[in-house]
């Protein structure tokens, strides 16, 4: 059995003295794994950096195998933003993600083109738009994992704008009339949450935290908490890079 | 020597770098040839080195002295120390004789995958030496990957209540290199760290 899919590195482990196993997110097959050899040598190691987007050729007896893989390089985002703290941090807690909570073999196109539109972002884009666009793919991650959130009308009133809090319990957004009185005890929904694409580039740092802080503890309590595993070290580390610009 | 222990010197053999089954029997064979002039000197080496080499309790490297020769030598410029990956690392930038400071091993960097969290780096005795006065600037040698400055900006953050200057090796174009042959990510950051020539 043999394909060749757009894929973006989302991890490697060396095997052996040479080969590497790479994990990569593919566009029509998945979080898939092959073994590339020669991948822990000087030659080819800078394929299987994470955040790479790569042309990947996939071989195996039997589609159950491991496989070999053969890589060839496109571009690599990660070289580019690595003198960026905050935006490697956040290429590092997009890979754990997908490591940790994407079942293998099992195809999320929508995940795969979310992934590499965020990744050009962060590496194209001057200005923090990027940041948003991160929030939105933890929410679009969670409704491609079956636990989308319902932030585009009130749970209550049926009414489209004023939105401006969220329930814990439901995952669904409330107006600001509605949600006040128990504001203590709902989260905050940022404007660009709320109001689809359009005010991306208006987010705040504090709403980019007040949207992470909904999205992680939707991604905790559904994802991570039935793997039994907390949120990644890397993601709590991007986030508290954040706090601090606040 | 019996058969069994043959096989067991190749099998042995053939868990180091570079050796699969095959070499190893040719190893073992050449080494059974020549047992005065290369076996038995081998084994005893083998044997003192490794009763005696330890990590240096100061900077990470290996040394069959504690401290090691390079933090013992007083010749050596202490407000410097450069802070390396791995033992290899070091070695590789010995060889080049211009770095004359100090160095620290890290043992390896941040990974979500072989999940390596700050507190299993040797991180901490980093912070500690940080804070000596004698101290003026600390070099953050790890690898141009991801993995590498991921580490490099998290040691960073730490040492910013230290008042020490922090710098870190460029990024650009290799001694040789042709730029049509360059991946992308090394040109960009070539380019974006240029200087006046």
């Amino acid at each position: 059995m043999e394909w060749i899919d757009q894929a973006i590195i989302i991890g490697s482990r060396k095997h052996g003295e040479k080969a590497s196993i790479v994990q990569m997110l593919t566009k029509n097959h998945g979080k898939h794994a092959g073994l590339l050899s020669g991948g822990s040598t000087s030659s080819k190691r800078h394929l299987v950096e994470p955040g790479n987007y790569v042309s990947a050729n996939w071989r195996g007896r039997l589609p159950e195998h491991l496989g070999r893989v053969n890589i060839e390089l496109e571009r690599s985002f990660g070289a580019v933003i690595l003198g960026e703290p905050k935006k490697l941090a956040a290429l590092n807690s997009i890979c754990e993600i997908i490591l940790l909570v994407l079942p293998e073999r099992e195809s999320h196109n929508e995940i795969f083109m979310a992934t590499l539109f965020l990744l050009q972002n962060m590496a194209n884009e001057q200005d923090d738009i990027w940041l948003a666009l991160y929030v939105r793919w933890e929410l679009g991650l969670l409704g491609a994992l079956g636990f989308g959130l319902q932030l585009s009308t009130c749970a209550v009133t049926g009414q489209t704008n004023n939105l401006a809090y969220v329930s814990p319990k439901t995952g669904r957004a409330v107006t600001m009339d509605i949600g006040l009185p128990y504001k203590d005890q709902l989260f905050v929904l940022p404007d660009f949450l709320s109001n689809g694409e359009r005010n991306h580039g208006n987010a705040s740092y504090k709403d980019i935290v007040n949207g992470a802080k909904l999205t992680g503890y939707f991604l905790e309590k559904h994802v991570f908490a039935t793997l039994n595993k907390t949120l990644p070290p890397m993601r709590n580390r991007f986030f508290d890079l954040m706090n601090k610009e606040i | 020597m019996s058969v069994s222990e043959i096989e067991h010197l190749i099998s042995i053999l053939a868990k180091l770098p570079g050796l699969g089954p095959r070499s190893a029997r040719r190893v073992a064979l050449h080494l059974l040839k020549k047992p005065d002039q290369i076996m038995l000197p081998l084994a005893e080496v083998i044997q003192s080195t490794a009763s005696t080499i330890s990590n240096c309790g100061v900077c990470g490297n290996l040394d069959t002295i504690d401290p090691c020769r390079i933090c013992a030598d007083e010749e050596r410029d202490v407000e410097l120390i450069c802070v390396v990956e791995e033992v290899a690392d070091l070695w590789a930038i010995e060889r080049t004789s211009v770095f004359r400071g100090h160095y620290h091993v890290l043992g390896g960097t941040l990974s979500a995958i072989d999940g390596i969290n700050p507190n299993d780096l040797n991180i901490e005795t980093l912070l500690k030496r940080a804070e000596r006065p004698q101290l003026k600037e600390v070099i953050l040698a790890t690898g141009a990957t991801v993995s590498g400055q991921t580490t490099a900006h998290y040691i960073l953050e730490r040492l910013q209540r230290i008042d020490v200057k922090v710098s870190r090796l460029s990024h650009g174009v290799p001694v040789g290199g042709e730029l049509d042959y360059l991946d992308d990510g090394t040109l960009t950051t070539a380019i974006n760290s240029r200087r006046l020539f």
